[in-house]
């Protein structure tokens, strides 16, 4: 499949990164030369085959929704780029 | 024999005979990384200060006549993607250049159960996407047998630091190669376990369904004993599997007689390098002198499985670095107006090129009008290979392949060919995509003596089976009696 510019900046606009004009058509050569590579799948004897999304079966596990307090609060917002008393600070949205 | 060349299980020996102390071993390591750190560059955290005076702290125990367990005081290397309470966990990126783990991964908690010390955190690709350690925001690791040379990768700083004797054994992941690959072309054992068998949970994810840790070594006995320590059912990850308790070691009984090699004729054909193929075969001959019965048969899912593994670890990777905005950790830009900026600014500058590209590549194949062709697709493809490889184990016991198709190649050679370097992993994603455990065990060098690496498989769960078959080679060829780095 052909990957054309206006398509590598909508994707990339969805997955919240820029690409420089500059860095375009670099992206670019290196997706449509992985997607060629991928386009194997496509040949592969699988018509009759389900989907396999994990390595294990796995199956849900329930537990009670219990409430625990993560009491180290000063090691977590230590990390936090910018805070104000015990919460994380961002733009304002609204 | 120098103290940084014993393996575990001798520096154990020679604590429990009083020959040395905790402190002088990791003394020696200190020393020693010290040294050749400036060469290699294997670490991106050293924990010196913190390591001597845990090791004082045990000693001190022991000659006030505590009880201390019997891997107590032995150091360790931990690669820097699995989070460490207090101590920096960065993923060899941009983004995480500052976070501090708030709590440990389970294995981590697993190690300072039995009291081991940390030397420091090792390098890597960033988030663990690359087959060199060349992906690293912070440096390049080299390849102790060939300083120009590459290391592999991603646990490419684990490997190196083993293979340097920067550290007696180190921690790292597999996604689609990441332990088994650089273990070959650095000349060490490294285990990837069934997926399930070590738990995940606060190992930073890259692709979740591929993902495992394991560990590298100096030989296969070491690699048992770190298995019996990380391996296991954790509540915090629903993956994991209980298996019961096992003790690993006891499987190296060395007897390979009529054990059933399987041998896929594919992943010896085109790509894949004359030395290496040829070194492998023989190493296959000398199972059969001892006993084995050797079958070459078919396994045509290598480069189905390779572009299988590039979509689906790409769109499960580019789900999860979607954590990363910039909000409650990591890297935040300086430039913003609004929300959005901030995330996309924070994103683009944090991230190095190839996580982009692998987050772009994954948003595409999952973005809607690909998402048939491409995922979808990929998921079946993925249970065609389970299922050769059932068919397969149905016949034989383990199945043997080179690990890698070359051996180390040159700094710079690959890193601007995304598509070249993604081939390097063709003989080790398979065995992620079926969710099986495989070794690289060294067998010989090439020419210009760089290492050559053995992959054994086997069905999931039969970590023993390739321990003992892996166990018996060694001991047969006795790698690091004959060879060495010369660093």
């Amino acid at each position: 499949m052909q990957v054309s510019r206006e398509e590598i900046l909508h994707i990339a606009n969805l997955a919240m990164l820029n690409i420089k004009e500059g860095e375009i058509d670099t992206y670019l050569l290196n997706l449509q030369d992985i997607l060629n590579f991928a386009n194997i799948v496509n040949n592969a004897p699988v018509e009759e085959l389900g989907i396999t999304i994990g390595a294990n079966e796995a199956k849900n596990i329930f537990r009670k929704d219990e409430i625990k307090n993560f009491s180290d609060t000063e090691l977590l917002l230590l990390n936090a780029p910018a805070k104000e008393q015990n919460m994380f600070k961002i733009p304002k949205v609204i | 024999m120098e103290i940084v060349e014993l393996t575990v299980h001798e520096l154990k020996e020679k604590i429990k005979n009083k020959e040395l102390t905790i402190s002088q071993i990791v003394q020696a390591y200190i020393e020693r990384i010290e040294e050749k750190e400036k060469d290699v560059e294997a670490f991106i955290t050293i924990q010196k200060e913190e390591a001597l005076q845990k090791a004082k702290e045990i000693d001190e125990k022991t000659s006030n006549g505590g009880d201390i367990g019997d891997l107590a005081g032995i150091p360790i290397g931990i690669k820097d993607n699995i989070c460490t309470k207090g101590i920096r966990t960065t993923c060899a990126s941009k983004m995480l250049e500052n976070f501090i783990a708030p709590y440990n991964a389970t294995v981590m908690e697993k190690i300072n159960e039995k009291e081991m010390i940390s030397l420091g955190k090792l390098n890597m690709d960033e988030f663990a996407m690359g087959s060199s350690t060349e992906y690293s925001y912070f440096k390049k690791t080299k390849n102790p047998w060939d300083l120009s040379k590459i290391p592999g990768g991603s646990s490419g700083g684990s490997a190196a630091a083993v293979a340097a004797n920067m550290v007696p054994w180190a921690l790292g992941t597999d996604t689609g190669g990441s332990i088994r690959q650089p273990a070959s072309l650095c000349g060490v054992v490294g285990l990837k376990p069934t997926y399930g068998l070590v738990s995940r949970y606060g190992v930073v994810a890259f692709a979740s369904s591929l993902d495992q840790v394991g560990v590298l070594t100096k030989d296969v006995q070491d690699c048992s004993e770190l298995l019996n320590i990380i391996a296991g059912k954790d509540e915090k990850d629903t993956t994991s599997v209980d298996v019961g308790k096992k003790d690993y070691t006891t499987s190296l009984k060395k007897d390979v007689k009529g054990l059933k090699i399987g041998v896929p004729k594919e992943f010896f054909a085109e790509g894949i390098n004359a030395e290496v193929k040829e070194k492998i075969l023989a190493t296959i001959e000398e199972y059969k002198k001892m006993g084995a019965e050797v079958e070459e048969f078919s396994l045509d899912v290598a480069q189905y499985a390779l572009a299988t593994y590039y979509i689906v670890a790409c769109a499960e990777a580019s789900s999860n670095l979607g954590r990363f905005d910039g909000i409650r950790y990591g890297y935040r830009t300086k430039n913003f107006k609004d929300l959005k900026e901030l995330y996309k600014n924070s994103r683009s500058e944090g991230f190095g090129a190839e996580v982009k590209r692998r987050i772009i590549l994954g948003t595409y194949v999952l973005s809607s009008g690909y998402y048939d062709a491409y995922y979808k697709k990929a998921q079946q493809v993925r249970t065609l290979v389970m299922n050769e490889f059932d068919k397969a184990f149905e016949k034989y016991d383990v199945i043997i392949t080179p690990t890698s198709p070359t051996t180390a190649f040159k700094i710079g050679e690959k890193s601007n060919n995304p598509l070249e370097m993604y081939l390097s992993d063709i003989c080790t994603v398979s065995i992620n995509i079926a969710g099986l455990p495989g070794i690289s065990i060294p067998v010989g060098v090439d020419k210009d003596n760089m290492p050559i690496g053995m992959q054994i498989i086997a069905n999931k769960f039969q970590e023993e089976t390739i321990l003992n078959v892996a166990y018996a080679m060694e001991q047969k060829l006795k790698f690091r009696e004959n060879y060495k780095p010369n660093i």
